[in-house]
């Protein structure tokens, strides 16, 4: 057989394979059980339109808190991790390691409970706003050593330059460093920020007031009350729609930045 | 501490200057001087201790031992702001070390505005004079990507020139470049010699050494072997060193 011949047939097989198995899931799947319990446009225009107004409302919001607390509290973690001072990259080095081996859910119940227990503490805006500084704990860990690659990796001639040019080493980080060390780490910023979209999930386990519930947490609550998953469907489709444009736009920014690299 | 510059004393002068990265001794006790308006400069095999010197000059290195005083004032001295000091020394180097994510102009104003308190008005009109002087006006609005290595060392040399320094130092400023952009940055540092500028020149370029330089300084394994005029190290060199050097590169 002549190799042409061969690779025609291998892919042949390949769209054979694909299509039976397409016939085989829709003469299988159950479509009545998954249009009623899936999309069933009752329950849906039951959850509308709270489950924007509010809940995916309340997702955007909690992460764009959790992601400016995190970005604060990383660079300030990484600028002590790359601290000429002894004490202070141990103390960043210890919490960035503590935080990033701990599982996110874990510190979240710890703000929300144990620790307003212990010190008879009442956070700022509830159990909600516990978890929410949990969450700046956490990703404050991960971006704190985004940064600090991002910071190492703008070549050491970039800080010569400023240098010798009589500007001090506050001004060479602000004007020089750091700009060039977030176009470095754009991408995997995004990352953290898709990341903790979804990490806003974990809040349920805070317990939230009505008001407050995020797309996952209110998502369930109405599951139970509605007794139909088509809340869960909705939520899903919410967070793509959140997701989706953000990488799409850093993709943008990614081509927009190669110009000033 | 004064600020007036004197002109009576040189405008670089090293004594007894060691430099070592670890066990390895770099600079083996420099005595060293550039002259107000002297073009000095420096050659030597790569590993000379060249570059370390010319680095040390504005303390990019930590001297380890020695004194080098800049314009009568001992920048190794503690209490020396060296900040100050180095607004006063414009350096080039051999990557040029543009600022990638600022435009041509950007590059220009920055330590002005930064470092020298000048107004972003007054820093712009002295970046766009500097920029013409190396003939590259109307590339204020472009960024160093979108430049040749020759246009971007010329933009470097224009940066370094808005600081007003009293004194330029070069790090091979050619090394990095295509053999045919070295010419325009050499005209431009020639001209820049002409017009009486202080420059200490650590370079390959022995053509740009005999004709530019008001004194030439060879060295090898980290000490001054020889030093004179032009002519007389490039074309009569008496120690055997420089003998075998120049036989190798010229």
């Amino acid at each position: 057989m002549r190799p042409t011949t061969r690779k025609r047939l291998f892919r042949g097989v390949l769209y054979a394979i694909f299509i039976v198995a397409v016939v085989v899931v829709v003469v299988l799947a159950d479509w009545e059980a998954i249009r009623t319990n899936f999309f069933n446009l009752d329950v849906a225009a039951e959850a509308f339109p709270t489950i924007v107004t509010e809940a995916a409302k309340n997702t955007v919001i909690y992460t764009v808190i959790a992601f400016i607390g995190g970005m604060i509290g990383g660079l300030i973690l990484a600028l002590m991790k790359l601290s000429p001072v002894g004490p202070y990259r141990w103390v960043a080095t210890a919490y960035i390691e503590l935080f990033r081996g701990l599982p996110a859910l874990l510190v979240i119940f710890g703000f929300a409970f144990a620790v307003p227990i212990a010190f008879s503490w009442r956070p700022p805006g509830g159990s909600t706003g516990a978890g929410l500084i949990a969450l700046i704990v956490v990703s404050s860990a991960y971006i704190a050593e985004t940064i600090r690659a991002g910071i190492e990796a703008v070549p050491k001639g970039q800080v010569e330059a400023a240098r010798s040019l009589g500007m001090r080493p506050s001004w060479t980080l602000v004007s020089v460093v750091l700009p060039q060390a977030f176009r470095i780490i754009t991408p995997p910023l995004t990352n953290e920020l898709v990341i903790l979209i979804k990490d806003t999930s974990l809040l349920f386990i805070a317990g939230m007031a009505l008001g407050d519930r995020e797309l996952t947490t209110f998502a369930r609550d109405t599951v139970s009350s509605q007794a139909n998953s088509t809340p869960l469907v909705l939520a899903a489709l919410l967070y793509l729609v959140i997701t989706l444009p953000l990488t799409q736009l850093v993709a943008k920014l990614e081509r927009h930045n190669k110009r000033g690299r | 501490m004064t600020e007036r510059i004197r002109t009576d004393v040189p405008a670089i002068e090293v004594r007894q200057l060691h430099k070592s990265f670890g066990d390895n001794e770099v600079l083996k006790g420099i005595d060293f001087h550039v002259d107000q308006g002297e073009v000095v400069c420096v050659i030597g095999p790569s590993g000379s201790g060249k570059s370390t010197l010319l680095r040390c000059v504005n303390r990019l290195e930590e001297p380890t031992s020695g004194t080098i005083m800049v314009e009568g004032m001992d920048i190794t001295d503690e209490d020396t702001d060296l900040d100050k000091v180095r607004t006063r020394i414009g350096m080039v180097f051999q990557q040029f070390n543009l600022f990638p994510h600022l435009n041509v102009l950007r590059n220009l104003t920055l330590a002005q505005i930064r470092a020298k308190k000048r107004g972003r008005a007054e820093a712009e009109e002295i970046a766009r004079r500097n920029l013409a002087k190396v003939g590259l006006a109307e590339k204020a609005d472009a960024f160093p990507s979108q430049l040749s290595g020759g246009q971007q060392q010329r933009v470097a040399i224009a940066r370094a020139l808005s600081m007003d320094p009293d004194m330029m130092l070069f790090d091979e400023p050619t090394s990095a470049l295509d053999p045919e952009l070295v010419g325009d940055v050499l005209d431009v540092m020639k001209q820049l010699a002409r017009d009486g500028m202080t420059m200490m020149v650590v370079t390959h370029e022995m053509g740009f050494a005999r004709e530019v330089g008001d004194r030439v300084v060879f060295m090898d394994g980290g000490v001054v072997v020889e030093q004179g005029k032009p002519e007389d190290v490039l074309g009569n060199p008496q120690h055997e060193r420089t003998q075998g050097f120049l036989s190798k590169v010229l």
